[in-house]
């Protein structure tokens, strides 16, 4: 019985048989292994080929850079506008009340599961030439930023709602009784409880708008130079039969995902920390 | 009074990012009737990129529901050197450029590449199905995994300690107690799988070909036919993804009832 009493002490720890046994464990790694890092082990092979130099020439081609530069700084602008938005959203959701609020709570995972292809088709009919509005930001720089907005938008919504859910409003009362102004409560109190779940959604937002390709590709026109993003710019290099050039500034994207994931991992550890101490 | 504003800031954001473009969508599809819609999603290469389109997800989704359980029991319940990067490369679909997943295939299964040479033994895996059911597991390997994750942590293994003190083999241990527990987050993982299955545009793209008849599912059919001015066609297959969009919503509402008083 003496690794029963161990195995409760750390309910999460070592278990017996199929259920999560070595079997389990072989199975799930060579699955994972050759699905997921075969091919990412192929890509960096390939990048790194034609050595050290001729990777860092397709880095750093004129194009790439700027393609690269778009990608890093639209996303950067799309994570800001979501950190505000998306909070915003995820506030009115948890703490007021108003009729349809169960229907709109669904429509934040649209974007989730709406393809990605008609989510840039549907802002190019509405915002592009010919829209209703008479506003047309079809192959804009403004015309991308939405695109990014549209398919980040329940990235900060989703990871805000638990925790603001969860708040005690005890904390705002008291100081509310104590005189603390609204902007006073949230900013002293309410907003340093949510920054760890508004961070892990801003960083998880701004890896998905880095890499964004479906919703990207019809609006923004793919002007090098102007509005073309890395993976547009990844498609165009592979068609035009430079593999490594693809390849090149593909590893520099997986790098930057692998880095905002570990990030994320960082803020969710600092979240437990803060919900258990 | 900020309340309200706070109300309409976030719904009239909510509304011109989201809601009017996917209404729009909806009125120019039907705008000339119902008729020339109909007739564009019925026409022979809709039809094949819809069915095409579901031979992924029905591959994909089993797949990734077996293996995402499995990988998910791994995760929690055993403790192997590189847990962490194990953790973090199942996230990393979630993160990275499906052009980059769609490449990094093509590397792989190209000529050339380290199994390129399946092409000359017959069995063809890029522009062909083999290759884009690859890349539709690849993006969509992380949904059941993370849903079943947390639930694992929660329920710990106290009830499967005493179903094994009772003699119950582990297989029935898992049927009987571990399968039912984790039931919803799998129906919720799995939803999510079938929406991003169904969905997936730029790894697919790549790895396909974009053969029109062939290699082409209902989300490429929807750039193609754009591209070659067939706008009503392509409005016409964007309801039908978008109807598989809104159906995947409901039943997420469905498969999650949360504790919500308010």
């Amino acid at each position: 019985m003496a690794s029963n009493a161990a195995a409760l002490e750390r309910p999460t720890g070592a278990a017996s048989g199929l259920v999560g046994g070595s079997l389990a464990r072989g199975v799930a790694l060579g699955y994972l292994s050759l699905v997921v890092l075969l091919p990412l082990a192929a890509l960096i092979w390939s990048s790194r080929a034609d050595g050290a130099d001729a990777f860092w020439h397709q880095v750093t081609r004129p194009e790439a850079v700027s393609a690269l530069k778009l990608s890093l700084g639209a996303a950067a602008v799309c994570a800001l506008i979501n950190a505000v938005a998306g909070t915003a959203i995820a506030w009115v959701l948890v703490r007021d009340r108003f009729a349809g609020k169960g229907t709109v709570d669904a429509v934040i995972d649209l974007p989730f599961a709406l393809p990605t292809i008609v989510a840039g088709l549907t802002l190019l009919a509405l915002y592009g030439p010919g829209g209703p509005f008479g506003v047309d930001v079809a192959f804009t720089r403004a015309g991308l930023l939405l695109a990014l907005l549209f398919v980040t938008l329940p990235f900060v919504v989703r990871a805000v709602q638990p925790v603001l859910l969860e708040l005690d409003t005890e904390m705002e009362e008291a100081a509310a009784s104590l005189g603390a102004g609204s902007l006073a409560i949230f900013r002293r109190i309410v907003f340093p409880n949510l920054l760890p779940a508004i961070l892990s959604g801003v960083a998880l937002a701004f890896a998905r708008a880095v890499g964004e390709f479906g919703a990207v590709v019809l609006i923004s026109g793919n002007i090098p130079f102007k509005t073309e993003v890395s993976s547009v710019y990844i498609f165009g290099q592979l068609q035009s039969g430079n593999g490594s050039g693809a390849a090149a500034v593909s590893v520099v994207l997986l790098a930057i995902s692998l880095g905002v994931l570990l990030l994320i991992g960082a803020f969710r550890r600092w979240r437990t920390k803060h919900d258990y101490v | 009074m900020s309340r309200y504003l706070l109300r309409f800031g976030a719904l009239g954001y909510l509304a011109l990012i989201l809601l009017v473009p996917v209404g729009f969508v909806f009125y120019r599809a039907f705008e000339h009737g119902v008729g020339p819609a109909w007739d564009a999603v019925t026409s022979h290469q809709a039809v094949h990129a819809l069915e095409l389109t579901l031979l992924m997800a029905a591959i994909a989704v089993p797949a990734n529901t077996v293996f995402g359980v499995i990988l998910a029991l791994a995760l929690v319940r055993s403790r192997f050197p590189g847990r962490g990067l194990v953790n973090a490369i199942v996230d990393l679909p979630l993160a990275l450029s499906p052009v980059v997943v769609g490449l990094a295939l093509f590397l792989l299964y190209g000529r050339g590449g380290w199994l390129g040479g399946l092409a000359d033994h017959g069995i063809k895996i890029l522009f062909a199905v083999p290759g884009m059911v690859l890349a539709t597991m690849f993006v969509s390997l992380p949904f059941v995994v993370r849903e079943v994750v947390p639930v694992l942590r929660e329920i710990g293994t106290e009830q499967e300690q005493a179903a094994e003190t009772l003699g119950a083999s582990p297989f029935q241990t898992f049927w009987k107690i571990t399968l039912p527990a984790i039931r919803w987050a799998v129906a919720y993982g799995v939803v999510l799988t079938t929406a991003r299955a169904i969905g997936e545009f730029g790894a697919v793209s790549v790895v396909s070909g974009k053969i029109q008849g062939r290699t082409e599912t209902l989300p490429l059919y929807v750039q193609a036919q754009f591209e070659q001015f067939d706008v009503q066609g392509a409005y016409a297959a964007s309801v039908v993804l978008a109807l598989i969009a809104i159906a995947t919503v409901v039943a997420l509402r469905a498969f999650h009832p949360r504790e919500e008083t308010s």
